[in-house]
């Protein structure tokens, strides 16, 4: 129960969230709501790990991962772009395709043995910041500082730069910036391909560096849909999703640290004793992200901000929408 | 009538050709049938590739698949009971769907079902020599209700708090097992089993195999009175939605929640009924397969019906009545796949049949014509 040890795996963790978080905030911005994230994660850590165990090069598993859910995520484009369909219910169907296509070319692959992980190495210099260094820069794996340069890079594309203003435009009235000469579509084709290859890095950060291996469904066991609760959380601000992402990742490792000492803070440990009590601490992340959603709804009505405003609605050039 | 532009453009025989769409003003009754039907085939022939892709011989896999569900009188039967879970899971995806209420939640509710049947039995609140006139009805009773209950939360937090009730009923089907866990490995675990112990016989729905003494025809039967309960769900679930008041105000909610608002329809009050009355549904499945299949309370009593569901309600058009013949169809193809490697095929299937059937919708609001360029009206 070291704190140190449970913030530093829990950024680690936290890490998997983030890139699925942000990837899933770039194409809500734009007016697609994508359900599907928990299956193109598993279709990006299954991808990646058969592909690091042939090749021996995890990084060309993080791409083959990044290229399955990007493809993935184009089903559900077309799906609700082109063809017009429900996005909840297209995401569903995503999550199921997903999930099955990771099973079917997943077979076997749990028993695959040792494989060649993506790397981890301290940050020399930020290392020695007091209490920080510690726990974001020693040792961690090359995701986890990939996730850090992407979080402001996020805010920035999307709150500072041209493109991130036509994003937000064709998420928030798409009418609007068709007249001004955005193809609206094709822009959302965009965003749901990144969101999907974000999905995929997601995917690959978990079997190729935080918890290594598959474990068929149970590899992301609920981790994307509590990436769309985060979103909501967030507010569809990247900034705020790296806060939430890191927090999960951190309650994730306590839940297995807290069953670990015969006492806690002094007080006989009723989860060393009775580890079936542990049960109960498996809900907490869940139970959490329903807390989390109920803080986001309450504070999106009280500041009358909430999701873009044309999410979940297909635009169809000269129908009145909004 | 608008139409729109076009989304290619071709060559064909020399006169230039491009395919145009156009919005349907009025869809012919055939022709949803039609496309769902056309939308299943593609989906079974897009698996078929996926299945040779994996090494797989898919006409043999579709053949096998076929027999080993429909082949014969004692498999057809096994099909009817893998069939009684999922008609009544997605009779609750039909009530909260057709609310536009995204119950996500029917696995969980219907995990809660089966705990809350077992209650009754393990607690026990009713000693094993009730009579069975008495202990099925109570267990259906606490399934219902706990699976209610599990409906509820999500339902409460979404018209109070607007909570999205997709991801909270989500999250309650990972807190719904977990709950079960806790009991089945601690509470009522038999022996250091990760199960209950098994249940009295007045606890069992009877089943067609229990009279074979009397009518020997009925040897090895499994299927169980749940069916005909889940029969009788169905019709209740039809009545509700197309013949009672609440059941307009459902739908006048689904279709256009300003004018229900404008018509004084009380959607708060509404979207909590409708979300316990979708839990109860589950819960009544969940209680009907471990009182008529597996007698006891353990991990593992759903392979996904949750899930299933979700895709027979929309392949059923969320009618209550075409639910029944598609979830004895899913019923052949969940009892036929567990016997297909890989074990994913099944899943892959139903995510393949979903995306076809909702990207096929587009065939039903939109015409699609070949006309020749420059004949255009």
């Amino acid at each position: 129960m070291d704190p140190i040890i449970i913030l530093h795996a829990g950024i680690a963790s936290g890490t998997v969230l983030l890139f699925a978080t942000i990837g899933e905030i770039f194409t809500e911005r734009s007016g697609i709501l994508n359900l599907g994230l928990e299956g193109m994660m598993l279709i990006g850590a299954m991808s990646a790990y058969k592909t690091a165990l042939a090749t021996g090069n995890p990084w060309l598993g993080v791409f083959v991962a990044m290229l399955a859910a990007g493809l993935l995520s184009q089903v559900h484009a077309i799906i609700t772009i082109q063809l017009q369909a429900d996005q909840v219910v297209s995401g569903l169907a995503l999550t199921f395709l997903g999930t099955g296509l990771s099973l079917v070319f997943g077979e076997g692959l749990s028993k695959a043995g040792a494989v060649a992980l993506l790397p981890s190495f301290s940050i020399p210099g930020l290392v020695s910041i007091p209490f920080l260094g510690p726990i974001m820069f020693e040792d961690q794996s090359v995701m986890v500082y990939l996730g850090y340069l992407l979080v402001p890079l996020a805010w920035y594309y999307i709150n500072r730069t041209r493109p991130g203003l036509h994003l937000r435009a064709i998420g928030e009235y798409p009418a609007a910036a068709d007249a001004l000469g955005i193809n609206v579509n094709r822009l959302r084709y965009f965003y749901v391909l990144v969101g999907g290859m974000l999905a995929g890095v997601a995917g690959a950060t978990i079997s190729l560096a935080v918890s290594p291996g598959w474990f068929s469904h149970l590899t992301t066991s609920g981790q994307g849909w509590i990436a769309i609760g985060l979103v909501i959380f967030a507010q569809w601000d990247p900034i705020r999703a790296a806060g939430g992402s890191y927090a999960f990742g951190a309650l994730r490792r306590m839940i297995l640290d807290i069953q670990g000492p015969m006492k806690i803070f002094g007080l006989r440990n009723p989860f060393y004793y009775n580890p079936y009590w542990g049960f109960f601490l498996q809900m907490l992340p869940y139970a959490f992200t329903i807390v989390v959603l109920v803080i986001g709804s309450r504070e999106a009505i009280r500041k009358r901000m909430g999701s873009p405003a044309a999410l979940g609605l297909p635009y169809i050039r000269g129908e009145r929408g909004l | 009538m608008t139409t729109k532009p076009s989304l290619f453009a071709q060559y064909r025989g020399g006169a230039r050709f491009r395919l145009r769409m156009e919005p349907r003003m009025k869809q012919p009754g055939w022709l949803g049938l039609i496309v769902s039907l056309g939308a299943v085939t593609f989906a079974l022939v897009l698996g078929g590739i996926v299945l040779m892709l994996v090494g797989g011989d898919p006409f043999r896999a579709y053949a096998f698949m076929a027999k080993a569900a429909f082949g014969d009188i004692g498999v057809f039967s096994d099909t009817l009971v893998k069939a009684t879970p999922l008609i009544l899971v997605s009779l609750a995806a039909v009530v909260a769907f057709r609310m536009r209420l995204w119950n996500i939640g029917a696995e969980g509710q219907f995990y809660l079902g089966a705990f809350g049947a077992s209650l009754v039995v393990l607690t026990p609140i009713l000693p094993p020599e009730t009579s069975p006139w008495l202990m099925i009805p109570a267990m259906m009773i606490m399934g219902m209700l706990a699976g209610a209950l599990w409906g509820f939360i999500p339902g409460y937090l979404k018209a109070k708090y607007n909570v999205n009730e997709i991801i909270s009923t989500l999250m309650m089907n990972y807190i719904a097992v977990a709950w079960n866990n806790y009991f089945i490995f601690d509470v009522w675990s038999e022996g250091g089993f990760q199960m209950s112990r098994q249940f009295p016989k007045t606890a069992w729905l009877p089943r067609l195999t229990d009279y074979s003494a009397q009518v020997p025809m009925f040897r090895g039967l499994t299927i169980h009175l749940g069916f005909v309960i889940a029969l009788i769900a169905a019709g209740v679930v039809w009545w509700i939605m197309y013949r009672s008041r609440w059941g307009y105000e459902i739908r006048l909610i689904g279709d256009n929640p300003r004018a229900a608002r404008y018509a004084g329809i009380n959607i708060v009050r509404n979207t909590i009924l409708v979300m316990m009355l979708s839990g109860a549904l589950a819960g009544l499945g969940g209680m009907l397969e471990i009182s008529g299949v597996v007698h006891r309370l353990q991990g593992a009593i759903s392979s996904g019906y949750g899930f299933t569901g979700i895709i027979i309600a929309w392949l059923a058009k969320l009618n209550p009545i075409l639910v029944v013949p598609i979830s004895i169809l899913f019923g052949g193809l969940l009892l036929a796949g567990r016997e297909i490697q890989p074990s994913g095929i099944p899943m892959l299937i139903q995510g393949i049949i979903l995306v076809c059937l909702i990207g096929s919708d587009f065939l039903l609001r939109n015409r699609i014509r070949l006309v020749q360029i420059g004949q255009e009206a």
